[in-house]
């Protein structure tokens, strides 16, 4: 634990010294803001810094670290002047990054596909071996087809102009299309999927509209900065998780009904003889269920509730009805 | 934070500026005598210890702290130094543009598992002196590394070292694999592992999420090497969108349908069937659209191609002989459908 912690704290050190010979008279409050800790915290790090130097430990060997005016001033540390190099797994994260990035660019026209190339370029000269290795990490976010890259490319700029969107936006769990105005906050990837999240006037509140069901995405002359109670939810690990309110349904899928459960969140899954698999879920509106058990056409069926079960035979009774004659 | 953790701290900083602002080798009794918290130890061998530990700190977190001698000194004794240039981060001038995309590149990770190296990379690379406040028109690309598989097998992937675990094949079989891992890859938000299957001497891609055991790290790193011309997604598989040509006719009552709808290049009110619409659809792929046409149930009628409409009628029979023989078993008594 507390090795731990020392050896954090040391990676911290490192990197904040040329951070801050770089940055003469910096703040205490911004440096703080930038290393993600407080204020003391902030001046415990200087005070150690203060104290530590090359050997012999003469007042003129250590380093001098300055912040009683609250701007902080830092000399004589020429040994860990520079910032350590980067890491392989610090090296692979932010090349697999750019590439994604650069992949998207294809799509998107990124005014910043330069600069995502040249990055590119400089961060796999500076981090030598790591780049082979970078190269086994493949990430592909690039949005499907189906007008997906037009709606990235007018959701970002109506981003950029801070302007109001109209949205026709399919509601499957309802099958209907529905026409709303937004003031777009982010545009952002969650589980390969990409979303628009905005804050939704007709709903009066943020909501996440997936790409692939957008029907059709307009530029409106309105301003379109979202209100001040619009905060984002994208990043919430909460998000898709379903509430104790919810209606629990167990599906028995066949082998080739197994996607079901990876492709819905499931709130458990137990496996039957046979490759069968018992699924069960937790679904606000429940009326999707039976629709999807009518695709599998025999590789799934409800086990609970009866209502729903009831609700296949009927309609899967009266469809079938259409096509006798 | 501590005060034991603090003076750790300090001795490890103290030891990097010793050994990094030498320009000779410096040898254990140096270093001992350089860095004051050392006297904290009573003992040769406490001090041993301790030194050899904190070196270890040190190599963990990258730096390089590399074994030598100098001839010209007549010492046998090794000594200890950190090359200044193999240490730092060798200049590299990114402009205010470019670090605002390895700071998006490096909030792609923010909620996986390379989160902390990525943040950390970000802040070495800030410290160099340039600042950014560019935003990028609220583009925030993420991805997620819930599987449990992920840790071990990136660890795995990263040294070239083989891995084993139980996986679960699609059709619910599950076997334990052998693996040299070769990618990781991500796709629609999933996990892959692509690596030999060394049961199978071939080629194999897994899914994280049907790997059922803990991964299991063996053997040395570094001992098999990696196709050249690897391409991980082509792998897993682009997935081609099915281009059936043809055009087909569809009814759906009025007012339903509105995914199905959005393909059609046609619709008119049914002539024949009062409150229905008549669509045409380009197919595009048969097998996703006789299944959304059977999802609609009484809302939808496949007219033409015979082929899609027996698809879906096929479907509908299938769920309804499932669901029926599903109730029935629970209720013998009762007469289904």
């Amino acid at each position: 634990m507390s090795a731990v912690a020392a050896t954090a704290r040391l990676s911290r050190l490192l990197t904040m010294v040329p951070w801050l010979l770089n940055r003469p008279g910096v703040e205490l409050g911004e440096a703080a803001r930038h290393f993600k800790i407080t204020e003391p915290q902030l001046v415990r790090d200087l005070e150690l810094l203060f104290v530590c130097g090359t050997p012999g430990h003469m007042p003129d060997d250590l380093i001098s670290a300055e912040w009683d005016s609250g701007r902080i001033y830092l000399s004589n540390a020429d040994a860990i002047a520079r910032p350590l190099r980067l890491d392989p797994d610090e090296a692979i994260a932010l090349i697999a990054g750019l590439r994604t990035l650069a992949d998207l660019g294809d799509v998107n026209d990124l005014g910043d596909r330069r600069a995502v190339d040249s990055a590119l370029v400089k961060l796999s000269a500076a981090a030598q071996d790591a780049v082979s290795a970078a190269n086994r990490v493949d990430i592909d976010l690039t949005p499907g087809p189906g007008g997906a890259e037009a709606t990235l490319r007018t959701a970002r700029e109506a981003l950029r102009l801070h302007r109001r969107l109209r949205l026709h936006y399919l509601v499957p769990a309802r099958d209907e299309i529905t026409e709303r105005d937004v003031d777009p906050m982010q545009v952002t990837s969650i589980d390969g999927r990409w979303y628009l999240e905005a804050w939704c006037h007709r709903a009066e509140g943020v909501r996440l509209f997936r790409f692939d069901r957008v029907a059709g995405l307009r530029l409106l002359e309105e301003d379109g900065t979202p209100p001040p109670q619009a905060v984002s939810r994208a990043g919430d690990e909460q998000l898709f998780t379903p509430s104790e309110d919810d209606l629990v349904v167990t599906l028995e899928v066949e082998p080739r009904g197994r996607w079901v459960a990876e492709y819905y969140p499931v709130e458990q899954t137990e496996e039957l003889p046979g490759g069968r698999l018992r699924v069960v879920l937790r679904v606000a509106a429940p009326d999707w269920i039976p629709r999807l058990v009518l695709r599998l056409g025999g590789a799934g069926r409800i086990v609970s509730p009866p209502g729903l079960a009831d609700q296949v035979l009927t309609s899967a009774a009266a469809a079938l009805a259409g096509y006798e004659h | 934070m501590g005060a034991v953790s603090s003076r750790r701290t300090e001795r490890l900083l103290n030891l990097v500026i010793c050994l990094a602002a030498s320009r000779r080798w410096l040898t254990k009794e140096h270093i001992r005598a350089a860095v004051p918290q050392y006297a904290d130890c009573d003992t040769p061998e406490a001090f041993d210890r301790m030194f050899e530990r904190d070196k270890e700190d040190l190599r963990d977190l990258g730096i390089p702290v590399v074994t030598g001698t100098d001839e010209r000194w007549f010492d046998d004794e090794p000594g200890y130094r950190i090359d200044r240039d193999d240490y730092a981060l060798p200049p590299i001038e990114l402009d205010a543009q470019e670090l605002a995309v390895v700071g998006l590149a490096s909030r792609v990770w923010q909620q996986a598992s390379l989160a902390g190296p990525a943040a950390r990379a970000l802040t070495k690379l800030t410290s160099l002196g340039v600042d950014t406040d560019q935003d990028m028109d609220g583009l925030e690309p993420r991805i997620r590394t819930a599987e449990p598989a992920f840790g071990p097998l990136y660890a795995a992937t990263r040294d070239r070292q083989v891995v084993t675990f139980t996986y679960r094949k699609p059709n619910g079989d599950a076997a334990a694999r052998e693996v040299e891992p070769w990618s990781v890859a991500s796709r629609n938000g999933r996990w892959y592992l692509i690596g030999k299957d060394r049961g199978r001497g071939a080629a194999r891609v897994f899914r994280l999420s049907r790997i059922e055991s803990d991964v299991k790290r063996r053997g040395r790193a570094g001992i098999y090497e990696i196709p050249e011309d690897l391409d991980a997604q082509q792998m897993i598989g682009k997935h081609v969108p099915s281009t059936d040509e043809r055009i087909a006719t569809v009814l759906l009552r009025t007012g339903r349908g509105a995914g199905v709808r959005r393909q059609a290049v046609a619709t008119i009110a049914s002539a024949e069937k009062p409150g229905w619409d008549e669509l045409q659809i380009r197919i595009g792929d048969a097998g996703m659209l006789a299944q959304a046409l059977a999802g609609l149930g009484p809302d939808a009628v496949a007219v033409t191609p015979a082929d899609l409409r027996a698809e879906v009628i096929r479907l509908l029979k299938g769920a309804l002989g499932a669901q029926a023989a599903q109730i029935q078993s629970e209720n013998p008594k009762m007469r289904v459908g």
